[in-house]
This record gives C-alpha cells, sequence and structure tokens, in this order.
C-alpha cells in the first residue's frame, strides 16, 4: 500500500533516471518495461491461490493484459525462443521504471519514446547476450499463462486438479519463503557490489524497499518478500524454477 | 468494529443498514423529530445488530467463503415488520426485521416462567393479557437462497413487482421468487464452454425501478447490456447495448481495467443509468447506445500513476455510485477519505473528506482539492501524500433528504445539509 508521504517511484522516476543514466546505456526501453509489467502481471495471476476463492474479475483483467502484452511482442517479433545464459545484467534490464507504460500512446509520440523498430532491431542483435536471458524467460512464461489460465479458471474441475494445483503453488511459496532473506540487508548481501550502484540509479526501488511488488505479495506470511528489486541472479531463476512447476503441472 | 462492505438506506430514509466483512448487519434508526430540540434534526442510532453470515468452507474445494456481506437491499415495507436481503458470495438471506414492545402474562395453563402447570391444581380460568415491555428488535432469518451460485455474488436487486429479485455472480444472473428457496430461474449465463476463452465478467447487474421486465448488467469491459425478459427465457441476446468508443489517444496496456464498470445504478426516474469505472463516473440515457451523455472526472489525476495502482492492486479497487433523490446529484468516493459530489445541472462538483481529524461534529464540511502540479497552495494536498489504503468504495443518499451515509474502512459518517 502506499505509505503516506513517500514519493511514487512513477511520477518522478522519469527525471531521476535521465539525470543519471547520462552516459550510460539510454533509457530503460519500452520493451523491457513491457517485459517488466508482463511478470508483474504473472507474479500476481500466480498469487492468485489463497485459501480464498480468487476473484474472478481481477484474474481475467490481467489475464487480459498479460494477452495484451504477448500479442504486441509476437508483433513485434520480440517473442523469440533462444537459448540463453542468464546473466546477472539481464535481471538488472528487468528493474526498469514501468513510468513508461503508464503513459498513453499520444505522449509516447510526442517524443518520449519512440519504439522505433528498425532502431530496435539493430539494438537487439548488438545486445544479444544481454537480452538473451530476457528472452528465455519470455519464452517459458509463454507456457506459463496458458496453464495458469486453465488453472485459474477451472474452479469447477475435481479435487485432484485443485491439489495437484495447490501442491505445486506450495512448493512455490516454500522456494520464495526459503530464498526470502529477513531484511532488507540480507536482500543484498547475495548480490555482486557492482550492479549496485546502478540499480539505485535505475530503479529508484532501494530506498523504499517497503513499496514495489512487496504490495503485490502482501499475501504472504512472511515479514519481507522477494521482489524483482533484489536483482540477484538466483530471483531470475527462481522465476524459471516457478514457471518450470507451473508447465509440469 | 469491522471494515464496513455496503451501506444502504430503506425505501422512506427512516433506516440505514450497513453490513460488514465479519457478516454482521446494523441497522441504524432516525429518531423521531422533537419540538424540544428542533436543531437535533432526526439522528441516526443503532436500532438492531444482528450476525447474517458465517464464514463457511467448500470441502469439495477446499476453500473458504467469507461472511463479508456484499450487499444490503431493502424490501419496501408492507406491514410492521422491515424487511432486507443480505449476501455473501454464495448465500442470499431475507431477514425479518421486528419490533416486540408487548408480551403476553397471565396463561392458563402455564406460570411465569413457561412451566406447565399441573392440570389438577387449576381451578380458574383466565385469559392471558398483553402488558407492555422494554421495546426489543428481533431480527429472524425467514428465508435463505443457497448452493445456487458457483461464482462470487456481486449484486442483489428487489424487482418492483416486490415478488422477485435477482442475484449476479461473475458470469450468471438468477431471477428468485421470495417465496421459493430451492429452485431460482437462470436468465443471464455468460460463461464460455472453455473457461480458457473467458475474458468477460458480470461487474454489476440492477432491475429497472419500474418496469418489472427490464434489467442491467455491467461487464469488465466496460459495457452495460439492457435486457427484456419478457423477448426469451434466458437473456443472452441483450435488447440495448451500452458502450462508450475507446479513445484512441489515451490508450495503454491499463485501458481495458479502467474500464471495467464498478457500479451500476438506475435514476429514480428510471430513464438514465450512472456507471463507475476507475476513473470517471457516466451518465447514459437508455435511449443513446453509442456514448454516455454526461462524463465526470472522479480523481483524474490518477491517470498518470496507473502502473502503480496496478503494482499494488488498487487500480482493482471497485467503488460504488448513489444518486440522489431527485436524480440532479450523483455521489462516488476516491482515496484518502475523499467523496465526491457532481451536480448534473450546475456542473459543479466538490470533493468532501470524511475524516474525524480534519473535521468537527456538526462543523461543516470544508472542501478539499488535491493539487497536480509543482506549487502546492495551502489547502491543497499533493497527489503523492494522498493515502490510498483510505478509500472510500461505499455511499448511500437518504431517498428524499439530503443526508448521506459514508463508509470510510470501519466507520461510519452521515451527514446533512445545514439548517439555518
Amino acid at each position: 500500500m502506499f505509505v503516506r508521504g513517500l514519493k511514487r517511484k512513477c511520477f518522478d522516476g522519469e527525471e531521476d533516471i535521465e539525470g543519471t543514466l547520462a552516459g550510460i546505456k539510454a533509457i530503460p526501453s519500452y520493451n523491457l518495461q513491457r517485459q517488466s509489467l508482463l511478470d508483474m502481471s504473472l507474479v500476481k495471476l500466480q498469487l492468485c491461490h489463497m485459501l480464498v476463492e480468487p476473484n474472478l474479475c481481477r484474474s481475467v483483467l490481467i489475464a487480459n493484459t498479460v494477452r495484451q502484452i504477448q500479442e504486441e511482442m509476437t508483433q513485434d517479433g520480440t517473442w523469440q525462443m533462444v537459448n540463453t545464459q542468464s546473466t546477472g545484467q539481464a535481471s538488472l534490464d528487468r528493474l526498469v521504471s514501468t513510468d513508461i507504460l503508464c503513459r498513453s500512446s499520444r505522449e509516447q509520440a510526442e517524443g518520449k519514446l519512440v519504439p522505433d523498430y528498425s532502431t530496435f532491431n539493430k539494438d537487439f542483435e548488438s545486445d544479444q547476450a544481454q537480452d538473451s536471458s530476457e528472452t528465455m524467460s519470455t519464452a517459458s512464461s509463454v507456457q506459463a499463462p496458458r496453464n495458469l489460465q486453465s488453472n485459474v479458471w477451472e474452479m469447477e474441475n475435481p479435487q485432484e486438479n485443485k491439489g495437484s494445483f495447490q501442491k505445486s503453488l506450495d512448493q512455490i511459496f516454500e522456494t520464495l519463503e526459503n530464498k526470502s532473506p529477513n531484511s532488507v540487508e540480507d536482500l543484498f548481501s547475495e548480490v555482486d557490489n557492482s550492479y549496485y550502484d546502478l540499480d539505485t540509479m535505475l530503479t529508484g526501488m532501494m530506498s523504499n524497499s517497503k513499496m514495489g511488488h512487496c504490495d503485490g505479495l502482501e499475501t504472504f506470511s512472511s515479514p519481507t518478500t522477494t521482489t524483482s528489486s533484489s536483482n540477484c541472479k538466483s530471483d531470475l531463476n527462481e522465476l524459471d524454477h516457478i514457471v518450470e512447476i507451473l508447465v509440469e503441472s | 468494529a469491522d471494515i464496513i462492505s455496503t451501506v444502504e438506506f430503506n425505501h422512506t430514509g427512516e433506516l440505514l443498514a450497513t453490513g460488514d466483512k465479519g457478516g454482521r448487519v446494523v441497522i441504524f434508526q432516525r429518531e423521531q423529530e422533537s419540538k424540544n430540540q428542533p436543531h437535533r434534526r432526526g439522528e441516526y442510532n443503532v436500532y438492531s445488530t444482528f450476525q447474517s453470515h458465517e464464514p463457511e468452507f467448500d470441502y469439495l474445494k477446499s476453500l473458504e467463503i467469507e461472511e463479508k456481506i456484499n450487499k444490503i437491499r431493502w424490501l419496501p415495507q408492507q406491514n410492521a415488520a422491515y424487511f432486507l436481503l443480505s449476501t455473501n458470495d454464495k448465500t442470499v438471506k431475507l431477514w425479518k426485521v421486528s419490533e416486540r414492545d408487548k408480551r403476553p402474562e397471565g396463561y392458563n395453563l402455564k406460570d411465569e416462567d413457561g412451566r406447565l402447570r399441573d392440570p389438577s391444581m387449576i381451578t380458574v380460568l383466565r385469559v392471558p393479557v398483553l402488558r407492555p415491555m422494554d421495546l426489543m428488535v428481533e431480527a429472524t432469518p425467514r428465508r435463505v437462497f443457497a448452493n445456487a451460485h458457483t461464482y462470487h455474488i456481486n449484486s442483489i436487486s428487489v424487482n418492483s413487482d416486490y415478488e422477485t429479485y435477482m442475484s449476479a455472480d461473475d458470469l450468471r444472473i438468477n431471477l428468485w421468487n421470495f417465496e421459493i428457496t430451492n429452485q431460482s430461474f437462470n436468465i443471464v449465463d455468460i460463461k464460455p464452454a472453455n473457461m480458457e476463452e473467458l475474458t468477460e465478467v458480470i461487474t454489476a447487474a440492477e432491475f429497472h425501478p419500474h418496469h418489472c421486465n427490464t434489467f442491467v448488467y455491467s461487464s469488465s469491459k466496460g459495457t452495460i447490456r439492457l435486457c427484456d425478459m419478457r423477448t426469451a427465457a434466458l437473456c443472452d441476446r441483450h435488447a440495448k447495448f451500452f458502450e462508450e468508443p475507446e479513445d484512441p489517444s489515451n490508450r495503454s496496456f491499463f485501458s481495458e481495467i479502467i474500464s471495467s464498470i464498478s457500479d451500476v445504478k438506475f435514476s429514480h426516474s428510471g430513464r438514465y443509468i450512472m456507471t463507475r469505472d476507475y476513473l470517471t463516473v457516466k451518465v447514459w440515457d437508455l435511449n443513446m447506445e453509442n456514448r454516455p451523455i454526461e462524463t465526470y472526472q472522479v480523481h483524474d489525476y490518477l491517470r498518470s500513476k496507473l502502473c502503480s495502482l496496478y503494482e499494488n492492486d488498487c487500480i482493482f479497487d471497485k467503488f460504488e455510485c448513489v444518486w440522489n433523490g431527485s436524480d440532479s446529484v450523483i455521489m462516488t468516493g476516491s482515496y484518502n477519505n475523499f467523496f465526491r459530489m457532481f451536480d448534473r445541472n450546475t456542473k459543479r462538483d466538490v470533493t468532501l473528506e470524511a475524516s474525524r481529524e480534519n473535521s468537527k461534529p456538526r462543523a461543516v464540511l470544508k472542501p478539499r482539492k488535491v493539487c497536480v502540479g509543482g506549487k502546492r497552495r495551502k489547502d491543497e494536498i499533493s497527489v503523492d501524500s494522498l493515502d490510498f489504503s483510505k478509500k472510500i468504495l461505499h455511499t448511500a443518499w437518504h431517498p428524499s433528504e439530503n443526508i448521506i451515509a459514508v463508509a470510510a474502512t470501519n466507520n461510519l459518517y452521515i451527514f446533512q445539509d445545514k439548517v439555518n
């Protein structure tokens, strides 16, 4: 939940990023931010299932958003199954301000950010290694929504279907809880220090550890949560791990 | 005190019912106005409290069924007792609320404790008489309408024939007769054969205030369908379809989510419907389907914050909206314990706050303002300082007077027009 008086990243993010990234790689691209939104949506869908029946309206709206992003990514041609090594660098790129996604297409056309396909293709080729891990988890994420959907909607299925999904969820919760450190310092202790500063600049979320994805994972009983702001390699692997479990079930 | 989940005046405005997350219903009654204290125009005091729903467990699905009261709807009064419908996610109940202020005394065959007297000891015939007692208000469940909804009930609506009512969940709407609890008619079903193809759900439904064959239901895609029950038993095809074309310049990944309608209400006249989506309230003329006749911005300053609101789930908050008695003013809630009123005739609007800290009892509410740009004036509050955990989702307006009830989390505020 918003804490009174704290500045929201989305509102100020743009200025921070532009100021501090002078000389470094450009403003997080539209595609990376879209990816971030996709990941957030998938996490939300996964966390729908608690003790009480999930809110169907919310699930449908999130699933529609996921579908919309996937369709757009398919049209863009970014939806590719590429073999990869997951690197810490890639996980950094995921931690981008989603501010750009809040803006309407009109604002984007006005020059803030234009998804220029020709430029994008060039960047994509040159950053192959960097983006490859991103697309790999994207690819595995493709399968996740389909399975998720059938599991999310089919509340009338017999008990065993629900049971196996519930079991997978328990595994997910266990995984996340075990890897979830007890304090903010622990979160970053696993992180390579060289990434830390870049992180702070990119996301602006480090100082506001209460917000961000913490809110989406509020329903956890554990006091802190793993959020995508904990940009360690293990976090990326976790997402793959979760998706694997879901795909198998 | 628990979080209030629904607020509703009865048809005369004499009673105000609230339901909460713990399954309780609290009914307030308006004091009779007394000549001794003309300043204290009828205030509302607690009249009855009862536990309407209990938490349940669905063993088949291994899921809890919340006892939270989603909606309360009053029946028009037909005798000395009051009747209301209250519902949680799965079960609707008809409650009778009645007063008892006399009791019979002097039974012939029973003594005062109720025990039967020995017949051989009875030598005299006496008839019991009614003697006054302290007023007691009793609530008894008269009907329980259960096991008719697979999905979560979001709306109930009493028909103008006063014999039937409907209950709507995410995918289906059922029509009930008050006297029959083991059957209901399914009148709308939008469940796809393959659930993976589900992209739209029902979000609210209401009967027309005068035409007992007509009802509307809204969807998560921002559409409203008006159905006529005379055309077919299953109202799969709408008689009218209300949808505003999307503004392409405002399109974003959140467009669909913010277009989802959270509440739909007929005007008292029956000529208009009002819908609430995340950022606006719209008034539609039943005779014009292609766009609303009026659109009011509730909190447009949130438009640039949609991704954060998506992140913390606030974007899924379901705000309700209400008409005043004459359909000239509409009201809806917002964040930071703010609520908004729009005068349809003068086109003026006001933002007020329901908060004990910021206003004293009986003081006139001061209009509030949210500042968007850089420079904040003295009394304004900036968007970043808004408290998104303090949301006003449920409000009610007295049917004939300017009295409003505003539910702010676990507090109920009742405001009146100032009398000079």
